[in-house]
């Protein structure tokens, strides 16, 4: 056989080729998450454990007055639920963000790079897989919430599903952008210390801002501008069949600015661009 | 064309964005291409074309820049300087469309230790929009070309350095690429592994019409019919059918040939041949 009977290659991609290459990225994340048992657990064991020990240890210390979307008291464990079901999320989008890393320094992620698909849409498929498995995670959490009495209203499990497509959307887009500035795996234990953790207790997940502007006034705008805030804003409306508009707008812009952040950083000729090779390679 | 003739160095390519028809093109077009990291210089104005169905080997120490250059022509780095062209498609201006051609084996393994040897290879396909009964059957295909057929259902994690190499250049073909890269791909397998290895790619070479871009550091993996690019230091030291390099540099084989055109010595363990 020559050369010349080798089929000639076509410009564009047909939207089905597009479709085959979401389905396979999504496929291939699920899969690996489902290999990684110990991962599923401990992403339920995590908010459980708050949701559990520590929710039920301050639920007297820590009275909570009504508030939207709230129509009358509520337990503690009801009211920081949302904000368990965005850690859920926060942590998965890092999770994701990691292997990124890991699939970089490993080699793996030449594989998704060198597809001839375009680059953007590769970024956003995986993006789109990383909150996929996220959402299995927040359901499973919220089943055995549910045990607990932690029981929204049954048409907020599914109001809540836009909501936290986009907050895991956000979210995972912002670990993209992290780890695009990552050159080596063990930079990120730095990622848990100086972001996930500010994200999470300087937001609304634990303790609804009106009391942290009783006791300090700074902490409380470094809340509101927290995107996490809105995202844990927006999951706890949702929850209850409301909007939250401002949230909604803020959460909506981050994921904006985070993956069109993260796809320029990934572009080759932009940001992998100040990046050496491989270690072992020239 | 002579595979000589595709040889035309970088200063004289030509214009692959100025043919009319992609068939025409060589496979691989390497046009004045520059890239630095900082200040550090891995490439300086390089350029070489593989002629189509032509075995190349890129022979060069490590640190010669051959990654960098697989990078540059895969695009996982973006071109600072010169063109780059696949079948005439230029990698910068047309990425799918080049990308589309290519097959590639990195250096560094690039397979998904927890997956099957099938699922690795459906991942491929998934990425190049190829459906899953129609990757199915490709993956049977070339899983039994590469002797790896009673494999489909293991762990990549289960296989041996040979099995897995060979497992990257079926999911290299997959695609059915017309240009096909190997980085280094024996690096680390024992002798009969590399020579498997080497004598199935030479086969995809004459039997298929495959062009092959073979970046090596070892001597005896060139073969005497084979074209030849010498790059060290990020420079092209010489190109050609193997016979006229050695006779060029002065050499009595391409181990002293490699040697008077580098002024060093084999690489430690490096075979000669």
């Amino acid at each position: 056989m020559t050369s010349a009977a080798i089929s000639p290659v076509r410009s564009g991609f047909s939207f089905a080729e597009y479709l085959i290459c979401l389905n396979g990225i999504v496929w291939r994340e699920a899969l690996r998450f489902l290999h990684q048992r110990e991962r599923f657990i401990s992403a339920l064991v995590r908010p459980l454990v708050w949701l559990f020990i520590f929710a039920a240890g301050f639920r007297q210390v820590l009275g909570l007055s009504i508030i939207p979307p709230y129509e009358t008291y509520i337990l503690y464990e009801v009211y920081i639920a949302p904000g368990l079901m965005a850690m859920i999320q926060l942590f998965n989008g890092m999770q994701s963000s990691l292997s990124m890393v890991y699939d970089r320094e490993m080699g793996n992620m030449r594989t998704l790079l060198v597809s001839p698909l375009p680059r953007w849409f590769l970024l956003s498929c995986k993006l789109l897989a990383g909150t996929a498995v996220s959402l299995l995670q927040v359901y499973a959490f919220l089943l055995i919430a549910w045990f607990w009495d932690i029981a929204p209203p049954p048409a907020g499990y599914l109001t809540v599903l836009p909501a936290l497509v986009l907050s895991g959307l956000m979210l995972g887009a912002l670990g993209m952008l992290i780890s695009s500035g990552i050159k080596q795996l063990e930079n990120f234990a730095g990622v848990m210390n100086f972001v996930i953790f500010p994200m999470f207790f300087a937001s609304s997940a634990l303790y609804p801002l009106w009391r942290i502007l009783e006791s300090s006034p700074m902490l409380y705008y470094v809340c509101l501008f927290n995107p996490f805030t809105h995202a844990v804003e927006l999951i706890r409306f949702a929850l209850y069949g409301q909007v939250n508009w401002t949230s909604l707008a803020i959460v909506g812009g981050c994921t904006i600015a985070f993956m069109v952040g993260a796809i320029y950083a990934y572009d080759p000729s932009r940001g992998l661009i100040r990046r050496g090779p491989a270690g072992g390679e020239t | 064309m002579t595979a000589i003739d595709a040889f035309s160095g970088g200063q004289n390519t030509p214009d692959i964005s100025s043919r009319p028809e992609a068939a025409e093109a060589p496979a691989l077009s390497i046009d004045g291409v520059s890239h630095s990291y900082g200040v550090r210089q891995a490439l300086i104005d390089i350029g070489f074309t593989v002629a189509p169905g032509s075995f190349t080997a890129l022979l060069g120490l490590n640190g010669a820049g051959k990654s960098t250059l697989f990078s540059l022509i895969t695009r996982l780095f973006g071109i600072q300087r010169g063109h780059i062209g696949i079948f005439g498609h230029d990698v910068a201006q047309a990425p799918g469309e080049a990308l589309r051609l290519l097959g590639v084996v990195f250096q560094p393994r690039t397979l998904d230790l927890d997956l099957s040897v099938m699922q690795n290879l459906l991942y491929h396909a998934a990425l190049h929009g190829i459906a899953r009964r129609d990757a199915r059957e490709r993956s049977r295909e070339v899983l039994a070309r590469l002797g790896l057929a009673d494999r489909a259902g293991s762990k990549v994690r289960d296989l041996s350095g040979g099995q897995m190499r060979r497992l990257e250049i079926a999911r290299a073909l997959l695609h059915r690429p017309r240009l096909l890269l190997l980085d280094e791909a024996t690096v680390g397998l024992d002798v009969k592994a590399r020579a498997d290895i080497l004598n199935h790619v030479r086969q995809l070479v004459t039997e298929q019409g495959i062009s092959v871009l073979w970046a090596t550091h070892l001597f005896d993996e060139i073969g005497s019919d084979d074209d030849l690019v010498v790059l060290h230091q990020g420079q092209v030291l010489a190109q050609g059918k193997v016979a006229r390099v050695i006779a060029d540099a002065g050499g009595s084989d391409i181990n002293t040939a490699f040697m008077r055109l580098t002024g060093s010595t084999a690489p430690s363990g490096s075979p000669t041949s």
